[in-house]
């Protein structure tokens, strides 16, 4: 890294190396057995430069060609955009737990059994379902080193399990399915197939919904997959700044429902989510993203912070190879007093809709999402009376969000960067045919 | 020699050593420039390289595979691909049989996009910034230009060597309008094969998603329901990706005896008029190549003929457990994944209807354009539109909101009930299967009518 950066100062007036590398274990079960056991070691080298107030970059994977990498970089920054902030110095960066030697030592053989147990535990309770299922670790290292004299690194591990299951009889189809994930090893899959034989269970049976406004518990995968894409880029710094984010001008203001609080928290103890930098070197930080319904802070790296005249809030991710931009860490949304069961009590007509299909492909920057039940059910007189088919919910998350009747006590991680407990909503759009 | 050249070698050699009922090995050089705008303001502009490999082993029907971007130690990673498919295998390993092949294939660069300098690749994405910030009411605009110039090394131990190249662009336009709270986008998406030019002189159709978005800020929501809908070239093209050719891909099928069952060859998926085919061999497209990630030669393979499924996508191994010709369709977006079964070309062959005819005596129903994006759990699907039209007593009538389209595959393949006389094919599509995306593929069809569709809305 020192090397790189020498020679990129040779070339630009500031620079910052960064280097990621990482070794995934992916384990995999198809058909109900063991099928694949891969290994992917990968190392990439980002040089982002400042040239004459211009940012550059450029990738590579290779090690031994810094000449082109430094060339490449210093060669975009004729055309870059103006760089509007400088890398940071030295920081302190607060000590997080989320790398577990343990994960090292974790072997192929219990990484089968894993997958093993998983799909017995599924198939004693319904032999016909076939499972994928799949048990993966991941080791990672990220490195920041810059002209400012900044430098930072850590090292993360990762475990996650995770089990499909398809049911198929005649042209119907049923999915099911859990994951978990963690920074220390998860040898204990009972709580995701507990999950999978729940749902198994309340899709023996199919209901019918009529074409109308009704009552809908979002579980927190249901609202995984309906409603937190949008808000990924309201929250976004570079939408507010390019006042694209229909909450962009109501800081301070209440837009949502007075019990909704949001938070973005890379602080967690062992979680995938969790970090004491982000990918520029800047400290993390815990940010309110919506107190009480009221919008509290938007979330920045250093180059939107720069333009928008604001700080970073530690918030600057990098896709494969790309330049920062802003991103949540891990989103978490407070939970509410209301159990599952008692919201489905209340409601004499209604849904719970666990997975929606397709409602990220449509107006995401303006809230409005529409998606096809996946996997849902039926509420009669407080009752979960069997699975719904055929049918599709639609909204605009600003309009929902704004008058929540109960939010549940059961928050869960939905993959490495989400917790959310169960929204109760009680006026959603549903078709059916 | 290139360093994938001398590793590729290295490779041939250390896979002969190993006893493994097969092994294959991927080298990948890939050379990507990308510019991105957001708003006004040019957002990144940049150049990535990346090499790297994999060597994926076959013993008793287990898979062991490495991918690594550190050409070192070779033998080493060609050793732990075969343990870690020794550890799997319990069973027989099944490949179906084809003739090893040795071959350079050189891509046929018409505009070489790698030639162009950033400069006047930065000076056209500048005008097409310009088109959409000469219309009025505009918020904001998001424009991502990629070109990408890959080589790869195809080997396996059954003597295999096959080297082949491609160049890629795709190019993303979207403009947002805003009005009182309210946001709506309009965008397009396009993309090409070993060609620049297909991205030049687009100004106009720029200019005009420009003002859609603005237009569509005062469009109505469509009550949600059942309707008839027609959808454009483009739009079909995503439907018959979506609906029906994940369908056809045989990884899905192969170890399912219940899909088996419901995917039987000779079975009535639609009208005598439909035709699904599916080609990589089709030169020029986005999902063309000569040999598939296995090796195998690519083919042209109709999936329904005249409303009857007769036939599906196949890797060696799928081919062979269900006893049915390999049909070239393994692929890998790169390095880093093992191929599996993928769509190419993919396209419903155009009829006899024209689009007058095809609305003529619809009394309400929607006119659906361009697209935002599609998924499919094989049996339902959702679409949707970038435009849409009611349609009222056979004429267009008055601008909608978007819709999402939504159904089941099986219903809505037979409620295809006209098929018209004009196919465009897409480029601007990728796709993701199994955490690969997005793979370079293009669909297509003529415009299509479907009956009794599930419509999202109000």
């Amino acid at each position: 890294m020192e090397e790189i950066l020498a020679r990129a100062l040779k070339a630009a007036d500031e620079a910052e190396v960064f280097v990621t590398s990482a070794i995934e274990t992916p384990v995999q079960f198809e058909t109900n057995r063991l099928k694949h056991i891969q290994t992917k070691q990968s190392r990439m080298v980002t040089l982002r430069v400042i040239k004459n107030g211009k940012t550059g970059y450029a990738t590579t994977t290779r090690t031994d060609d810094v000449g082109e990498l430094v060339d490449n970089a210093v060669a975009t920054a004729e055309f870059g955009q103006k760089a509007e902030f400088h890398f940071p110095d030295r920081k302190r960066f607060p000590k997080l737990e989320i790398y577990d030697p343990a994960i090292e030592k974790v072997t192929l053989e219990q990484m089968k059994q894993l997958g093993d147990e998983m799909i017995a535990a599924v198939t004693e309770y319904s032999p016909e379902v076939l499972c994928e299922a799949g048990v993966t670790k991941v080791i990672c290292e990220l490195g920041i080193l810059n002209s400012r004299g900044g430098k930072a690194s850590f090292r993360q591990t990762v475990f996650a399990l995770g089990i499909e299951g398809q049911l198929i009889r005649g042209t119907d189809m049923l999915f099911v399915g859990d994951h978990a994930s963690s920074c220390s090893p998860i040898l204990d899959s009972k709580a995701i197939t507990r999950t999978v034989v729940e749902q198994l269970r309340l899709a023996k049976r199919q209901a019918t919904v009529t074409t109308m406004p009704m009552p809908v518990i979002f579980t927190p995968d249901g609202v995984a997959s309906a409603l937190i894409l949008p808000l990924m880029s309201a929250f976004n710094g570079k939408t507010v700044l390019e006042g694209a984010s229909p909450i962009g001008g109501k800081l301070g203001q209440k837009v949502f429902d007075a019990n909704l609080t949001l938070w973005d928290d890379p602080f967690i103890p062992d979680r995938p989510g969790s970090r004491p930098c982000d990918d520029e070197g800047v400290p993390c930080q815990r940010t309110a993203l919506v107190m009480k319904g009221v919008v509290n802070q938007f979330l920045y790296d250093l180059q939107t912070a720069g333009r928008a005249k604001t700080k970073s809030t530690g918030n600057g991710r990098r896709g494969m190879g790309g330049l920062p931009s802003p991103s949540i860490n891990a989103l978490i949304v407070e939970g509410g007093k209301t159990s599952f069961k008692d919201m489905v009590k209340d409601i004499k007509e209604g849904l719970v809709v666990e997975q929606l299909m397709g409602a990220g492909q449509g107006n995401v920057l303006g809230g409005d999402f529409s998606g096809n039940v996946l996997l849902g059910f039926k509420i009669e007189n407080g009752k979960i009376v069997g699975r719904v088919k055929d049918t599709m919910v639609s909204g605009n998350v600003y309009q929902l969000l704004k008058d929540i009747t109960a939010i549940g006590s059961d928050s869960k991680w939905v993959g490495g960067a989400l917790r959310t407990p169960s929204l109760y909503i009680s006026n959603v759009s549903v078709a059916s045919r | 020699m290139s360093e994938i050249q001398t590793a590729a070698e290295q490779l041939a050699e250390l896979i002969k050593k190993q006893r493994a009922d097969y092994i294959e090995a991927h080298l990948d050089e890939n050379h990507v420039s990308s510019i991105s705008y957001r708003g006004r303001q040019l957002e990144s502009i940049g150049k990535n390289t990346s090499v790297g490999g994999n060597v994926r082993a076959l013993v008793k029907g287990g898979w062991g595979f490495v991918s690594f971007n550190d050409l070192a130690n070779l033998k080493e990673k060609v050793a732990l691909a075969v343990r870690q498919a020794r550890f799997v295998g319990k069973e027989t390993s099944e490949l179906a049989e084809i003739k090893p092949v040795v071959d350079n294939v050189q891509p046929k660069i018409k505009e070489d996009p790698q030639k162009i300098s950033l400069h006047a690749k930065k000076q056209l994405l500048d005008e097409y910034s310009e088109a959409i910030w000469s219309t009025a009411g505009i918020q904001t605009s998001i424009i991502g230009y990629g070109d990408s110039h890959r080589k790869t090394i195809f080997l396996s131990s059954a003597g295999s060597f096959i080297s082949q190249e491609r160049a890629d662009v795709t190019m993303r336009v979207a403009a947002v309008a805003a009005k009182d709270g309210q946001v709506q986008q309009a965008g397009l998406s396009t993309g090409s094969r070993d060609d620049f030019k297909p991205i030049r002189h687009l100004h106009k159709q720029v200019a005009e998603l420009a003002q859609r978005s603005v237009d569509i800020l005062s469009a109505p929501v469509i009550k949600g329901g059942q309707y008839t809908v027609v959808l454009d070239p483009i739009l079909a093209g995503v439907f018959v990706h979506e609906a029906f050719g994940h369908l056809s891909e045989s990884d899905f099928v192969y170890e399912n005896p219940q899909l088996r069952e419901l995917m039987t060859l000779g079975k009535t998926f639609g009208a005598p008029i439909l035709n699904i085919v599916d080609s990589a061999s089709r030169p020029g497209l986005r999902g063309s190549f000569k040999y598939d990630d296995e090796g195998v030669r690519s083919t042209k393979t109709y999936l329904i003929k005249e409303g009857k499924l007769v036939g599906r996508l196949h890797s060696r191994e799928t081919a062979a457990r269900m006893g049915e010709k390999p049909t070239g369709n393994a692929r890998a977006i790169n390095y880093r994944h093992a191929p599996i079964v993928r769509m190419t070309n993919t396209c419903i062959e155009p009829g006899d209807c024209s689009f007058e005819d095809m609305i003529a005596d619809i009394k309400e129903g929607v006119y659906c354009k361009n697209w935002y994006g599609g998924t499919t759990s094989m049996e339902m699907f959702t679409f949707s539109s970038g435009e849409a039209y009611m349609i009222r007593n056979g004429k267009i009538a008055e601008t909608l909101r978007p819709v999402v389209l939504t159904g089941n595959v099986f219903n809505t393949l037979m409620n295809i009930d006209a098929i018209g006389n004009d196919l465009d094919m897409n480029q601007g599509g990728g796709c993701g299967k199994g955490g690969q995306s997005p793979l370079p593929v293009s669909n297509g069809s003529p415009h299509i009518r479907i009956k009794d569709c599930l419509v999202g809305g109000k």
